[in-house]
């Protein structure tokens, strides 16, 4: 018994409901509530945004000029990809074009932005799950050295360097103040890494967490800080002059060089310390193949990276663009942004209220009047939710689909993209990833799937920035070293009413603003976020949404502790600050929240 | 003993707390009142000045000292402005007029392209960003006041007086003076007036001399 899903699951509510809220180690506030059978093997999943902030609200009646620096607001980790997005919409909307070196200089920042988000998501949000800190401490250092020698040529590995790292593991363990690592499931039966395999985990997310911190230096440089850099409409906001009086004020050969050093910094950490890390990891769960969910049917990108400046065609974007539906991989079908057809926003299932909520609406004419009503069958109250009612509205998050169906976004859904339509730059590494451990291409259909591919995408993005600057430097040498376009900055030169839309293919996945400009301000203003896409709640045909659709048939070996659950939503990296926008056309008082 | 609000959210509310605030975005000293709150502001606050006010109070074993709106002293009692290396081309009237002007390549004085440095109160221009490496304005954007209360609605980043015609040196300071006394920074607006007049008196009184 249970209920068939149109995307082809079969959900079944009647065993043990297990609820974890709020999930830790993301971005944002996620609520989870699972059912289990008789075999602790999950059979109906609930994913629930539990927040919300009204940016949208906020933009309407701005400069249009200004949004960029609200939107990047909506997310400081995946700082940057908000306000390239906003700048994008005003450009489309403006026809605004940008020259060729703030192409080079934007994608180099959201080139920066992948490498840091994926180096610091996979160790210090995810690890965790697939790493026990604790068995650590009974590693071998010699060992250890040795397995480490034998993954990579990573000078920090010898028998010396392990031992310290445990000395001082083990002080932190016995303080009993652990910190991060503290209500860990430390000992559960679902890791399955030897003790020196953990401890050379551990001393990798120690030195990526110092080494983290230098990633961001480029949108310093260039953007003056980390996080939430300046961005610009028309351009960069950073000038150069690498050879004239004055240099030392703009983007010189000091700075040029800081960011090249970095860069290669980057390369040399990911394929030395991160990929060989995901490979030996991967070696030991390569028979834990659950997660799957809609990565097997259905999956978009909307690609990003433009080789050149302002054209954000298929042909000229590095990082894939297309839908698969159905697992169909012959077929990678085109997106349109502005077709009111493709993409829908639903709130059967959210806490909205639409005029007839059995219709989607395209972002263009998005409504968001919040509608905070929990189902019939929900357990518990308004403000201390027990259970929720998936049959009614159950999350803040909207139900984005695409043409109907929902997708998941994100490095795999991007590197499925890529490798069904034949591109060897992504293709390559994949097949080499799984001859290494011996495994279908099938195998990535699963959350170690989406974890390799965050991998394989972040050793991209690094030797892509060595390409944008590469790139940079060429032009430079050629005379040109122009970085903004004034000629619409004034208001003064826009119609009087236009729209846009502006894309961007941020770490999580596919990111898109649309906008209504009139009598130059902002009149409507939509974000559809990865995570709206990933996280989403049912949509009116009873489509469940990618998180959901993940845990499904996952066996869990402790439902107290549900360690499985975290270590496949993990595997999307969640960033639910970025899923929820409200808009409230007219400004009215939303659900107040009393703080005791 | 106290309870630090770090950023401009905890310290103001930010950017959901912009106007209309759709959800009652509260700082933290609105919901708490019986404990010392050392406010921390910036979209977000310097890493290092966050580590600098936290090892101050375990290495004194005592709280900085605030100014009237809870912040440490330490970091928080000049403007940008007040020490910004580009202050110089400020103070000369070398402005960058439009983006990528020859002005922007030599690294001017931002004011006329938003920078709300003069009316900014945090670290950056000493302390500056991620080790040091860079501050907004030494990267070619204004300031946009992010450790200010309410940053969000004083105005576009862009807006800065920039409509005043014809823009030379002494004279439009002049004009400032005298034009912006309702608007933002009516302070710097006269301080900027008072310079340059300054700059004009000796200039005549030179002049005088040397007739």
């Amino acid at each position: 018994m249970g209920i068939q899903t149109p995307n082809g699951f079969n959900l079944d509510n009647s065993g043990k409901r297990i609820v974890v809220d709020p999930l830790t180690r993301i971005e944002g506030h996620l609520r989870v509530e699972v059912n289990v059978d008789s075999n602790n093997v999950i059979r109906n999943a609930v994913s629930t945004g539990t927040m919300w902030r009204g940016i949208e609200t906020i933009l309407r009646g701005r400069d249009p000029r200004d949004a960029w620096a609200f939107t990047e607001r909506i997310c400081g980790v995946c700082t940057g990809t908000h306000a390239l997005t906003s700048v994008r919409a005003v450009e489309n909307a403006l026809r605004i074009s940008i020259p060729d070196n703030a192409n080079s200089i934007r994608n180099i920042m959201q080139l920066c932005l992948q490498v840091h988000d994926h180096l610091v998501h996979f160790y210090h949000l995810h690890a965790l799950d697939w790493v026990d800190v604790v068995s650590a401490l009974k590693a071998d250092p010699k060992a250890t050295s040795a397995l480490a020698q034998s993954v990579s040529s990573w000078p920090m590995s010898s028998p010396g360097y392990f031992k310290d790292l445990q000395i001082r593991l083990t002080k932190f363990v016995e303080s009993g103040q652990l910190g991060p690592f503290k209500n860990g499931y430390w000992g559960h039966a679902a890791y399955k890494l030897p003790p020196e395999a953990n401890l050379m985990a551990v001393a990798h997310y120690l030195e990526a967490l110092d080494f983290q911190k230098d990633i961001v230096k480029i949108h310093t440089i260039y953007g003056g800080k980390n996080p939430h850099p300046n961005w610009l409409v028309g351009g960069v906001p950073c000038a150069i002059n690498v050879d004239g009086t004055g240099a030392v004020g703009a983007i010189n050969m000091e700075r040029l060089n800081l960011v090249s050093s970095i860069i290669d910094r980057c390369i040399e950490f990911t394929e030395q310390v991160y990929l060989p890390d995901i490979a030996a990891i991967g070696s030991f769960y390569k028979d834990w193949l659950y997660g799957g969910g809609l990565s097997g049917k259905s999956v978009m990108a909307y690609g990003d990276i433009p080789e050149n400046a302002n054209d954000y065609s298929a042909k000229n974007l590095k990082l894939p663009r297309g839908v698969i539906l159905n697992g169909n991989l012959n077929e990678v079908l085109p997106i349109d942004h502005g077709d009111p057809e493709q993409i829908q926003e639903f709130v059967a299932h959210s806490w909205y209220k639409y005029p007839d909520e059995t219709k989607g609406l395209h972002p263009w004419d998005g409504v968001t009047e919040p509608n905070y009503q929990l189902g019939p069958n929900a357990k518990g109250t308004k403000t201390d939710i027990k259970e929720l009612d998936e049959g009614g509205k159950y999350s803040w998050i909207k139900a984005p689909r695409w043409r109907g169906n929902a997708v998941e976004v994100g490095p795999l859904a991007r590197y499925i993209v890529g490798y069904a339509q034949g591109k060897p730059e992504f293709k390559e590494p994949t097949e080499k990833l799984l001859r290494t451990l011996d495994l279908p291409v099938t195998a990535l259909f699963s959350t170690l799937g989406r974890t390799a591919a965050r991998a394989l995408e972040c050793q991209w993005a690094a030797h892509q920035m060595r390409y944008f600057q590469d790139k940079l430097l060429g032009r430079i040498k050629a005379g040109d070293t122009a970085t903004a376009n004034v000629d619409k900055w004034k208001p003064e030169s826009w119609p009087t009413e236009a729209k846009g839309y502006g894309f961007t293919e941020a770490p999580r996945g596919a990111l898109a603003h649309w906008i209504r400009i009139k009598d130059t301000k902002i009149d409507n203003y939509q974000c559809v976020v990865p995570t709206t896409w990933n996280g989403s709640p049912r949509d009116p045909k009873g489509n469940i949404g990618a998180f959901e659709a993940s845990l499904m048939d996952t066996p869990m070996a402790d439902p107290e502790k549900p360690l499985e659950i975290l270590r496949t939503i993990h595997s999307f990296d969640p960033s639910l600050a970025c899923s929820t926008q409200v808009m409230s056309p007219d400004g009215q008082e939303m659900a107040t929240v009393k703080v005791r | 003993m106290a309870i630090i609000a770090w950023g401009a959210c905890a310290s103001w509310g930010c950017v959901q707390a912009a106007k209309p605030n759709p959800t009652q975005a509260t700082p933290i000293d609105k919901v708490i009142t019986n404990k010392p709150i050392i406010k921390v502001p910036g979209c977000p606050p310097i890493a290092e000045v966050m580590t600098g006010v936290v090892t101050f109070i375990t290495t004194f074993g005592k709280l900085p000292e605030l100014d009237r709106q809870g912040r440490p002293k330490m970091f928080y009692s000049q403007r940008i402005h007040d020490k910004c290396y580009r202050r110089p081309h400020f103070d000369a009237g070398q402005f960058v007029e439009e983006w990528d002007d020859e002005s922007a390549r030599k690294g001017y004085c931002l004011y006329k392209m938003g920078c709300k440095g003069p009316t900014t109160y945090n670290a950056c221009s000493t302390v500056r960003w991620n080790g040091g490496v860079s501050f907004p304005i030494q990267s070619g954007h204004g300031c946009i006041g992010c450790s200010e209360d309410g940053f969000w609605d004083k105005g576009s980043f862009y807006d800065r007086l920039t409509t005043v015609k014809q823009f030379g040196i002494e004279k439009n300071a002049d004009q400032i003076g005298m034009a912006a006394a309702g608007v933002v920074g009516a302070a710097v607006a006269a301080h900027a007036a008072v310079t340059a007049v300054k700059r004009l008196t000796t200039k005549r009184e030179d002049a005088a001399q040397d007739n």
